[in-house]
């Protein structure tokens, strides 16, 4: 497996993982050595085995659709970086117009 | 007081030969003087635990006393504990305060268990060392130039040094097993499913459990019989019934059929680790038991797959941490994408990002048929052959991991001969299978454990062998020097 440095640029932005040049060369040199490592399971053909997703094979359980849990908004934000009146606070997104 | 087990001290206790308020100070002292040898704790919390105490003494006074109450244990730092901080061993936590208890916390607290602190980690349990925290390496009781294992290194540390008589720990490809077996205690990983994981920070969902780590495999039935059951909080818990885990300790292994994978023992096995294993295989074959070579053919793919699946979901599941809800947030971002880029980059340690780069790598468009897909077949090829062999044994054992503790920083830099350590746990965690590791000797003066697999939710028979060998033998009553 081949992977070159454009390949790391674009999956850490594909992460959203800002990193540097230097570590640009690093992930790629540990990346490509774990895909080399994964690489061993072409010596299985898989052609008819279906993927296993959950040990147990269990599906997905239902609940009754009624309200269960309680507003805990102010509980919750207050480990939040930054709120005003009730919402999370980030940068600007859209820009304002002149 | 500090060596006795928690069987043990909850007979003291309730023949009041010291109060709760007596032992959780003693243990709480045990740690001012050894954590800053260790670094396992991440936080203590003396004056919580001293209420805590408190209010088991009344319990017990009062006559409403359970097998916990009063009984300190450390919780790993993965577990959120309601009003204090839960790290996750990362910066990315580093100002996170819990608001909730996990499934795991709220059981034991309701048992009367007392928190004495927040054992360190592999950061986000992705290691096998405990020296990828935030927080700084976690060392090894028995040498402390030695890692402890990990993920869970903190809590294997803490109770192999008796600075908690027990612990909770998780283990998404061995992170209880491993380290309880490099620490010399006990430690169980029950069935997928089995322990709740609501509250338990998400590393690879479909492979993380909790579980028990003990000095002995009857305080891992007392444990398991509080921690597991069915919780709707979990979309994935197991509706099966909870049976008495100590029920069963005492019964004889006369007849049991054992199985040792030939794959397990061949070639590469250092040869102090097999003769350790085998020896402990001929105490159980002294009990009883019958062993007999069986076939994992597809062992050898348990680390490929494991690690694509685990990067995969771990690269997903990490995406929550963006700067915005919870957590670290970098300081000045110039606009939102800025915020989640180095908010990011900063919170994350150098491993987390390798595994996350490492696995949106394999999810992203034209990558996912061949790595993600191809695992997860893989992952039913190595369930299938283990229920196959499980219809003609009743346990598989082996070794837990394929050497003792390895020094301090030897492979911090060496992912793959890192990942390589996991060779005997991932597998189990891909079948979903329940396992314990007890310790079974020593090589080289460091402690060597014996793992054993079991059938689904079987977790009362694997107690039951891990008990009875620890009757024969005395290699769970060993302790590291300098923790007198």
């Amino acid at each position: 497996m081949s992977l070159d440095k454009s390949d790391i640029d674009k999956i850490a932005w594909l992460a959203r993982i800002s990193i540097s040049e230097e570590d640009t060369t690093n992930y790629l040199h540990d990346v490509s050595n774990i895909l080399d490592l994964v690489e061993k399971m072409n010596t299985v053909d898989t052609n008819n085995i279906e993927p296993l997703a959950h040990p147990l094979e269990i599906t997905a359980r239902f609940r009754e659709d009624k309200v269960t849990e309680s507003d805990q908004r102010e509980h919750f934000q207050k480990i939040a970086p930054a709120v005003d009146k009730g919402h999370y606070l980030v940068p600007k997104v859209i820009e304002s117009s002149r | 007081m500090h060596k006795k087990t928690i069987k043990e001290l909850a007979n003291a206790l309730q023949n009041k030969e010291f109060s709760s308020e007596e032992l959780v100070s003693s243990y709480l002292d045990r740690c001012d003087s050894y954590n800053s040898k260790l670094n396992c704790y991440i936080s203590l919390m003396p004056e919580k635990a001293i209420e805590q105490a408190k209010s088991a003494d009344k319990r017990i006074r009062d006559g409403n006393a359970g097998p916990l109450t009063g009984i300190p244990l450390a919780h790993k730092d993965i577990f959120c504990t309601n009003g204090t901080k839960t790290t996750c061993g990362s910066k990315m936590l580093d100002n996170f305060i819990a608001p909730y208890d996990a499934t795991v916390v709220s059981r034991l607290n309701e048992a009367g268990m007392v928190t004495l602190g927040k054992t360190n980690m592999d950061e986000f349990a992705m290691g096998s060392s405990s020296e990828t925290s935030f927080y700084g390496a976690v060392k090894n009781p028995w040498d402390v130039e030695r890692v402890p294992g990990g993920s869970s290194g903190g809590s294997a540390s803490a109770v192999a040094a008796k600075l908690a008589p027990v612990a909770t720990g998780t283990d998404t490809g061995g992170s209880i097993r491993q380290p309880a077996s490099l620490c010399g205690i006990t430690g169980l990983k029950p069935t997928y499913g089995r322990v709740s994981r609501y509250g338990m920070i998400a590393y690879a969902s479909s492979l993380d459990q909790g579980g028990p780590i003990t000095q002995t495999a009857e305080d891992a039935a007392i444990m398991l019989n509080t921690m597991a059951g069915f919780d709707e909080r979990d979309s994935t818990s197991a509706e099966e019934a909870v049976e008495d885990y100590t029920k069963n300790l005492n019964e004889s292994l006369d007849g049991l059929t054992i199985g040792l994978p030939k794959q397990y023992f061949d070639g590469q096995l250092d040869a102090s680790i097999e003769s350790v294993i085998q020896a402990g295989v001929k105490e159980l074959e002294n009990l009883g038991a019958n062993a007999k070579e069986i076939e994992l053919p597809n062992s050898e793919l348990s680390i490929p797959a494991y690690y694509v699946i685990a990067s995969a979901e771990c690269s997903s599941n990490l995406a929550r941490f963006d700067g915005v809800r919870f957590g670290h947030r970098c300081d000045d971002p110039e606009d939102l994408t800025d915020l989640y880029l180095r908010s990011r980059a900063e919170g994350f340690g150098k491993e987390v990002k390798r595994r996350i780069i490492t696995g949106t790598y394999v999810l992203s468009a034209g990558y996912y048929d061949a790595y993600y897909l191809k695992a997860q077949k893989i992952r039913r090829l190595i369930r299938d052959e283990f229920r196959e062999e499980m219809e003609t044994v009743d346990v598989i054992i082996g070794p837990t991991a394929p050497r003792p503790a390895f020094k301090l920083y030897e492979l911090l830099d060496d992912p793959i001969s890192m990942y390589l350590s996991d060779i005997f746990t991932v597998s189990v965690n891909l079948a979903g299978l329940p396992a314990i590791s007890v310790p079974a000797g020593f090589a080289n003066e460091l402690p060597v454990g014996m793992q054993i697999i079991g059938n689904y939710f079987a977790e009362s028979r694997l107690l039951n062998i891990a008990h009875q060998f620890q009757q024969a033998t005395d290699w769970h009553q060993q302790s590291p020097k300098g923790f007198e």
